[in-house]
């Protein structure tokens, strides 16, 4: 083949892989994107507060049973000023987190036997998914009869709201790799152990994510059930417990500060750590549609 | 261009078939993929596998790649890992182009800066230099299977088969692609063939690319798969219509059935 045919291979092929090649569209200036995505959800508190307002204002219910934003306010700003907020979100995310740590440790070999062997899947498969929709709160009673009013009671709570669901994330994002991925990877030499490393596992990840991101709900959620119900001074006072001590002084500011405080820990955490997690292994995999 | 798969000097076939029989379940409902067939790829040879649906072309491939075995008779292979090459590229979406290169070597215990350079020089290859940061998503359906080249002859260099022969697989790779990237990719894998001197098994159900790329074309019958005629291109002056013709009465008979 002379070479001047081979050139025109090449420029050829060139062309058309810079035809070919998907188009990146730039989404407009990096203010304006940032604007874009916080300026709606911070709209939606505004008219959320400001309707809140007004049936406060027009006293629809009684002081006792709705209080004033401002009154709210001011419980969270009192809490702030006296530091003592350090105190019970250092007590409740200490724990949320530890109990999310060991749920891993637990969930994930579970998962991977879930998933790779077929006695393990019928067998336990079943119950995991039927602890899922099982509230953790339920363990609450027996916990306590098992434990005593301690952490462990607590943390045996935790763990039955997230180990199903981070377990069950792993199977179904292990479920949902297309079968030509491990094959592609016997053919290329993997083992079975460099299958799983190299191929399966990677290729499980954004479901595994979605697990975790659900796990840590479950825990957070289970966390603040077990504070609420199992109170004593032994245990320390968390967000559960402030909620709790609201109730007990029939103060309704406390108690809507507590619950506008354990909301914000349990977004604060997703939107600071899981959010972004999640998009950067999308992004890389060309499936942004779901990050935005 | 740097050849990087050597051709040995050796005439050791890379891949016989003696009798190889292929059958799925089992008893009365059992499917005869393939049933008796002879078959030799030699070394530095390009065989194309012509066939209807249901010729076993893939199962055949999936034999020689080791991913299934042959219920009968026996395949001799004298290659080194043989490369393969799928209709899709399934490239692994969360590692980028070289990445991908790099996986058989990085599977295989290569060290890092060789495995770099290897995959730095089999992307040059497939003319692909400078692209090895892409992801997957960021190149065209032509690109992505030339990265799935690149990885599969990285997958056959494994230092414990030098002076084997070696031998490229290929399962209908261009056939998802739209005309245009086809046709300049099967002069691309000329090129390789050329370059590398890999002998290359390469099915389709395409006439003209089978006489196109293959220096012989195997016509394979339909459910069982059995080898029906043979043509060597050069020997044959109308190579596209004497084979349409064959081919054409292979399908017909199962009209009748």
């Amino acid at each position: 083949m002379p070479q001047l045919e081979v050139q025109d291979e090449g420029a050829v092929e060139a062309g058309l892989d810079a035809l070919d090649t998907p188009v990146v569209a730039t989404e407009g200036s990096r203010v304006r994107r940032i604007a874009g995505r916080v300026l709606p959800p911070v709209g939606a508190i505004v008219v959320f507060v400001a309707i809140w307002q007004a049936l406060w204002a027009a006293a629809f219910w009684l002081e006792f049973k709705l209080p004033a934003p401002a009154a709210v306010w001011g419980q969270i700003w009192q809490l702030v000023t006296s530091g003592d907020i350090v105190g019970l979100f250092w007590v409740s995310v200490h724990r949320a987190v530890i109990g999310f740590a060991i749920s891993l440790l637990i969930a994930v070999p579970l998962g991977l036997a879930i998933a790779n062997i077929r006695v393990v899947r019928r067998g336990v498969g079943p119950l995991v998914s039927g602890l899922q929709s099982l509230p953790s709160v339920a363990w609450v009673p027996a916990a306590i009869l098992w434990f005593g009013l301690n952490d462990r009671a607590i943390y045996w709570v935790v763990l039955l709201g997230a180990v199903p669901s981070i377990a069950n994330g792993l199977v179904s994002g292990l479920d949902q790799v297309p079968p030509i991925l491990p094959r592609v990877g016997k053919a290329l030499g993997a083992g079975r152990f460099g299958g799983i490393r190299y191929i399966l596992l990677p290729a499980a990840l954004p479901g595994f994510l979605g697990g975790l991101k659900q796990g840590w709900a479950f825990s957070w959620r289970s966390l603040m059930a077990a504070e609420l119900i199992a109170t004593s001074p032994e245990l320390g006072e968390g967000l559960g417990q402030f909620l709790h001590n609201g109730m007990s002084l029939s103060d309704i500011s406390m108690v809507f500060a507590g619950i506008v405080l354990i909301f914000v820990v349990g977004v604060g955490i997703e939107l600071l750590v899981f959010r972004p997690l999640e998009n950067s292994v999308l992004r890389a995999r060309g499936l942004t549609a779901s990050a935005r | 261009m740097t050849a990087t798969v050597d051709a040995p000097p050796s005439q050791l076939s890379p891949v016989r078939f003696h009798q190889v029989g292929k059958a799925f379940g089992s008893g009365r409902k059992a499917v005869v993929a393939l049933d008796g067939v002879d078959l030799e790829v030699g070394a530095g040879e390009f065989v194309c596998l012509l066939g209807a649906s249901g010729c076993g072309k893939t199962t055949l491939l999936n034999l020689v790649a080791g991913l299934d075995r042959p219920t009968s008779g026996r395949i001799e292979l004298n290659s080194s890992r043989p490369a393969v090459v799928f209709q899709e590229a399934a490239l692994m979406p969360w590692l980028t182009a070289a990445g991908n290169v790099e996986l058989p070597l990085r599977m295989a215990g290569v060290p890092k800066a060789q495995r770099r350079a290897k995959a730095a020089e089999l992307l040059e290859l497939v003319r692909l230099a400078g692209l090895g940061d892409k992801r997957p998503h960021e190149l065209s359906g032509g690109m992505r299977q030339r990265v799935a080249l690149a990885r599969a002859l990285a997958s056959t260099t494994d230092s414990a088969d030098a002076g084997k022969p070696s031998l490229l697989l290929m399962d209908e790779p261009f056939s998802a692609l739209d005309a245009i990237t086809r046709d300049v990719l099967q002069g691309e894998l000329l090129r390789i063939w050329r370059a590398t001197g890999t002998a290359i098994l390469f099915v389709t159900h395409d006439v003209r690319e089978a006489v196109r790329l293959g220096q012989r074309v195997v016509l394979l019958s339909s459910r069982p798969g059995r080898v029906v005629r043979q043509w060597d291109v050069e020997d044959t002056p109308d190579a596209v219509d004497e084979i349409n013709i064959a081919l054409r009465k292979v399908i017909s008979s199962h009209a009748a059935a």
